[in-house]
């Protein structure tokens, strides 16, 4: 795995670019995260993803599907979309330094 | 030497049993999360997955399926296919798999596009409005392969 520097701070990341250990992970890492994937500006609505994704993960232990965050976010589907073009729940759980989701919904 | 990328599925969906939608629901659905562009076009018993009062009642089929390791003679007891969705259902819920009309309407918000088959919506008697609002349109099996231009097409 290789090194990287985030906000300052060296953190493990795998070949896509994942953080290897979600508990590396500081919300000041967020924008250089987001730019990697096209997300130049995290707006609040952004970030209320990402925070709710990093506390869904420390309470369940897994990474919350698009459903899950539709349902328990309150930010809807077409938003996720829009939010996190072409893969939010990719994406979304980059940025918000979770590993890559398996499932397959 | 890295394999182009598929960039849209079209994805046919034609049997109305719950092992006959949900593929094609879950591979649609996976590739918007892709990022790939990605069309439904249900056609014969598929329709049963966008119809307003038969999408939340897609049942498993109990009979007719070896793989089930159900004798046939078994299926056929009433309730067993009610059954055998219920559990079926359980498991799915676990996987934060939705039931059809949560799931159509996911897929439809991630951007898909939903059409239903003309020739069938005719045979079967049917009009717009026995059709979720999901549904872009009822479209003739030419212009199916006109909206699929470019892409894959999946059958199931």
């Amino acid at each position: 795995m290789a090194m990287k520097n985030l906000a300052g701070k060296t953190v493990e990341v795998n070949d896509e670019g994942f953080l290897a250990n979600p508990n590396d992970w500081t919300e000041d890492m967020a924008p250089e995260l987001a730019k990697e994937e096209g997300i130049n500006t995290l707006t609040e609505q952004h970030l209320k993803v990402i925070r709710f994704m990093r506390q869904d993960y420390k309470e369940k232990g897994q990474i919350p599907t698009i459903r899950r965050i539709k349902n328990a976010s309150g930010v809807g589907v077409q938003d996720l979309y829009a939010l996190f073009p072409e893969g939010p729940a990719k994406k979304a759980a980059k940025i918000a330094g979770l590993g890559k989701p398996v499932g397959c919904v | 030497m890295a394999e182009e990328k598929i960039k849209k599925v079209s994805i046919v969906v034609s049997k109305g049993s719950l092992e006959g939608i949900y593929p094609g629901l879950i591979m649609a659905n996976g590739a918007r999360m892709e990022g790939m562009e990605a069309n439904l076009f249900f056609t014969f018993f598929g329709l049963e997955a966008v119809l307003k009062n038969k999408m939340d009642k897609i049942k498993v089929a109990t009979v007719g399926n070896p793989a089930m390791h159900l004798p046939s003679l078994l299926g056929i007891i009433p309730g067993m296919s009610a059954f055998a969705t219920s559990k079926m259902k359980k498991e799915m819920e676990k996987l934060d798999i939705p039931p059809v009309g949560e799931f159509i309407e996911m897929i439809h918000d991630a951007g898909a596009k939903l059409y239903a088959c003309k020739a069938t919506v005719e045979m079967f008697h049917l009009t717009k409005d026995d059709f979720c609002g999901q549904v872009e349109a009822i479209i003739p099996v030419g212009k199916f392969y006109e909206v699929s231009a470019g892409g894959q097409i999946i059958f199931t």
